[in-house]
């Protein structure tokens, strides 16, 4: 890891970790990845969040899909955990509760395939702040 | 096209299932399975409006939508693309309807200021931390303002402390800075003992950066160049995300030697706590740091005088530090025009108990326990009716029907008996004993007492026996008044908070639910159902058919009687098990 030496480095590395993330889930970039993000606080891996995100890991590797999958915190909905996000290239995050590795299939077959929702979305409903 | 209907458990109490059958039904007849898809859903935090349905992708939000809605969503929205009016969202202010749910920001109950990043970077990985403009309030403060000025700008922000207490964020920095000492300390408290908080733990799973970069600018305030975060053991998960990411922050020189260039240096490092309630008291948990055992000392002095090493040290909670990179980058202006006159800012808190979406919530001060509770928080579980909500943990107190539109700031919450706290919030309902909650807490405090002052170590072991007492139905009318008398002496002379305190859930529960106290000790009754020793079965005569299965199951052989005959339960030999009420199909067990 190399020092950040002054505030333009920090501003270069943080325009470049953005282009980064960005890149993955842009809908103008027709290469853009799939991304996934498993909740991975205590709360998420008590209710089984490992297997589901080493599932999504190696099942989108065996099916041919270009995703990323990462771990996040708590998303705040620990009645349904585990909590994944899925975020298809050019769309808004949809949040998955009480993924199991049935839900987890049909996550991938249906809505990273072709785009159609599958049921346990828990509707965001806090506001961002930015 | 996908038309989400709502199947939490608010919405599907009124029918939400039937919404979606319907709608299934009408989208086959007119041939439109294929485009169409009928999808159920997680709460939407909108219950009260519920059975709610949004259409995507053009964001339609239906409210209090019936089953025989669906024809209609489906002829004119789904086929004609015209959105039934009658049943959109009208905004409360504006009474206008609004088609786009997207312009619905304001019935999102909670922003996100704290948890900014838990549950959207990867915490493990600094450069995601940064995309999201990480470690640029650090640098605007090192770079561009001086400390004066940082300390004005948390001041003026309002910001006031999240760990139990509230004392204004900014004061505290200009108190450390102001003392003069060649070393000076930061100290992040992540303690975090109360029963049923688990926020502070959720922010440093899931954004850790955040907390060493406020510590950092914190450190550059008042003049201190290392930093310690005190975390119990018992969090492992934290601990290691906090590893990792003090590594990566040193690897960017983002902390150590001369931070981005600049003369100001700064470093953090870990000190494990055993998980003793006590030690998240300031004093307590400076002692248990320097090695010496976890028990208060009086204060003045505080540890803005004589902290860490008897050196200046400030202290400061998780979700404080959470706050403060935010504040530097948005502005004290935007910080401040959330929240209330004397709270600003939003408030973790740790929704559990009998309440549908047990989970974390952050919401502005300000808001009602009604809107947390019957909205963001989908209701009472099993349709049962409210009973009260406890707040601040084993030092705070409830909160009853009466209180459910007051709107919950710092000040707010004291005048209603109880307190903020950590952000605790423990939902009761109609089947919990009010005096068994109380008992509960005292438990507690009994066990974590730390033993040095009498009050606490005595009293409230004295405290708990009577409330045993009572709840095996052994209790007087003057044993209500001993109880009062107790709690106050024990609130008057107790050294640190956790005595000052450990009176407030009898207390609290004695002001709101006296009946409940005095049916316990009178009628010998326990309202509420719970207080075993004070339930009675018996058995209806003229329901019992005589078929002896609960005398079967009595374990304890109470039960008597012939077959064919009715049967009979011995008072004396019951041992309230339960057994005969379970086991009889007749319902000729009363429970009393
Ligand atoms: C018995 C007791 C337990 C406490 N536990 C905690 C705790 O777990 N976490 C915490 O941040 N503050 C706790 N506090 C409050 C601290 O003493 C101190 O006020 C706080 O850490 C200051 O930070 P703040 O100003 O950012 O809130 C506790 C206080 C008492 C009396
Ligand atoms: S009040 Fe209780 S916890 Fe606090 S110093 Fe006294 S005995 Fe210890
Ligand atoms: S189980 Fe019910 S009906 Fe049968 S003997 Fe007991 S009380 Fe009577
Ligand atoms: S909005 Fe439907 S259950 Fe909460």
């Amino acid at each position: 890891m190399e020092k950040i030496k002054s505030l333009a480095d920090l501003r270069k590395i943080r325009e470049e970790a953005r282009e980064k993330l960005d890149l993955r889930v842009k809908g103008d970039n027709p290469e853009g990845l799939v991304q996934v993000k498993v909740a991975m606080a205590t709360c998420g891996i008590a209710s089984g969040a490992k297997p589901i995100m080493e599932f999504f890991v190696e099942e989108l590797d065996k099916r041919g899909i270009a995703a990323v999958v990462t771990q996040t915190g708590c998303m705040g909905y620990c009645y349904a955990e585990p909590t994944v996000e899925v975020q298809l290239p050019g769309r808004e995050p949809v949040v998955y509760g009480f993924v199991d590795r049935k839900r987890a299939d049909e996550i991938i077959e249906k809505y990273i395939k072709n785009g159609e929702l599958v049921e346990g979305i828990i509707p965001v409903n806090y506001e961002k702040i930015d | 096209m996908h038309l989400l209907v709502c199947g939490g458990t608010g919405c599907r109490a009124s029918e939400s299932s039937l919404i979606v059958e319907s709608l299934k039904r009408e989208i086959e007849e007119k041939g439109l399975s294929n485009e169409v898809q009928v999808i159920t859903t997680g709460c939407f935090g909108f219950c009260e409006k519920g059975p709610v349905v949004k259409v995507m992708p053009d964001n339609t939000f239906y409210v209090h939508v019936k089953p025989e809605d669906a024809a209609v969503i489906v002829a004119e929205h789904v086929i004609k693309g015209r959105p039934v009016h009658r049943l959109l969202y009208v905004d409360p202010v504006s009474k206008e309807a609004v088609n786009d749910s997207k312009h619905m920001g304001f019935y999102r109950k909670q922003i996100r200021i704290a948890l900014r990043n838990c549950g959207f970077i990867n915490p493990e990985n600094i450069d995601e931390y940064i995309a999201r403009d990480g470690y640029a309030a650090l640098g605007k403060c090192i770079g561009e303002l001086t400390a004066a000025d940082v300390i004005d700008i948390m001041k003026k922000s309002g910001l006031r402390g999240r760990g139990g207490a509230g004392f204004p964020t900014g004061l505290k920095w200009e108190i450390a800075s102001k003392n003069k000492a060649d070393q000076k300390y930061v100290v992040c408290n992540a303690d975090e003992g109360d029963p049923g908080a688990f926020m502070d733990r959720s922010v440093l799973e899931g954004d850790p950066h955040s907390v060493l970069e406020a510590m950092a600018i914190c450190g550059y305030a008042t003049g201190a160049s290392r930093g310690l975060i005190y975390i119990r053991a018992e969090y492992p998960l934290a601990i290691q995300r906090l590893k990792i990411a003090i590594d990566q922050a040193r690897g960017y020189g983002l902390l150590g030697q001369n931070i981005l260039g600049t003369s100001f240096s700064f470093d953090i490092e870990l000190r494990y706590g055993a998980g003793a309630f006590v030690c998240g008291e300031e004093t307590a948990l400076i002692h248990s740091m320097e090695g010496q055992r976890g028990e208060p000392t009086n204060k003045p002095p505080f540890p803005a005088e004589s902290g860490f090493l008897g050196l200046p040290t400030n202290v400061n909670n998780v979700e404080t530090f959470a706050n403060v990179p935010v504040i530097i980058n948005k502005g004290w202006e935007w910080f401040s025009s959330i929240g209330t006159e004397k709270s600003k800012g939003t408030k973790v808190f740790a929704l559990a108990g009998k309440i549908n979406n047990v989970g974390l919530i952050e919401v502005p001060m300000g808001i009602t326990l009604r809107e947390i509770i019957f909205e963001i928080g989908g209701g009472i579980k099993n349709g049962k009716k409210f009973k009260a909500v406890q707040t601040g943990g084993p030092s705070g107190g409830c909160l009853t029907e009466e209180h459910l539109d007051t709107p919950i700031d710092f000040d707010n919450l004291v005048a209603a008996g109880s307190m903020m706290g950590s952000g605790g919030m423990i939902v009761m309902d109609e089947d919990d004993c009010m005096v068994s909650i109380a008992k509960f807490f005292l438990e507690f405090t009994v066990e974590e007492s730390c033993g040095k002052c009498a009050p606490c170590r005595i009293g409230n072991k004295r405290l708990h026996e009577l409330l045993t007492h009572i709840t095996k139905g052994n209790g007087t009318m003057a044993d209500l008044d001993r109880l009062r008398n107790m709690c106050n002496v024990i609130k008057d002379t107790s050294l640190c908070g956790l005595g000052q305190t450990s009176p407030n859930p009898v207390l609290s529960t004695m002001n709101n639910f006296w009946d409940e106290y005095v049916a316990h000790v009178t009628e010998k009754r326990c309202p509420a159902g719970q207080c075993r020793d004070l339930m009675k079965y018996s058995i209806i005569v003229d329901k019992c058919v005589g078929c002896t299965a609960c005398a079967r199951a009595c374990p304890v052989n109470a039960i008597t009687g012939e077959r064919k005959e009715p049967h009979f339960i011995d008072q004396d030999k019951c041992i309230k098990c339960g057994a005969c009420f379970e086991k009889c199909k007749f319902g000729a067990v009363l429970i009393n």
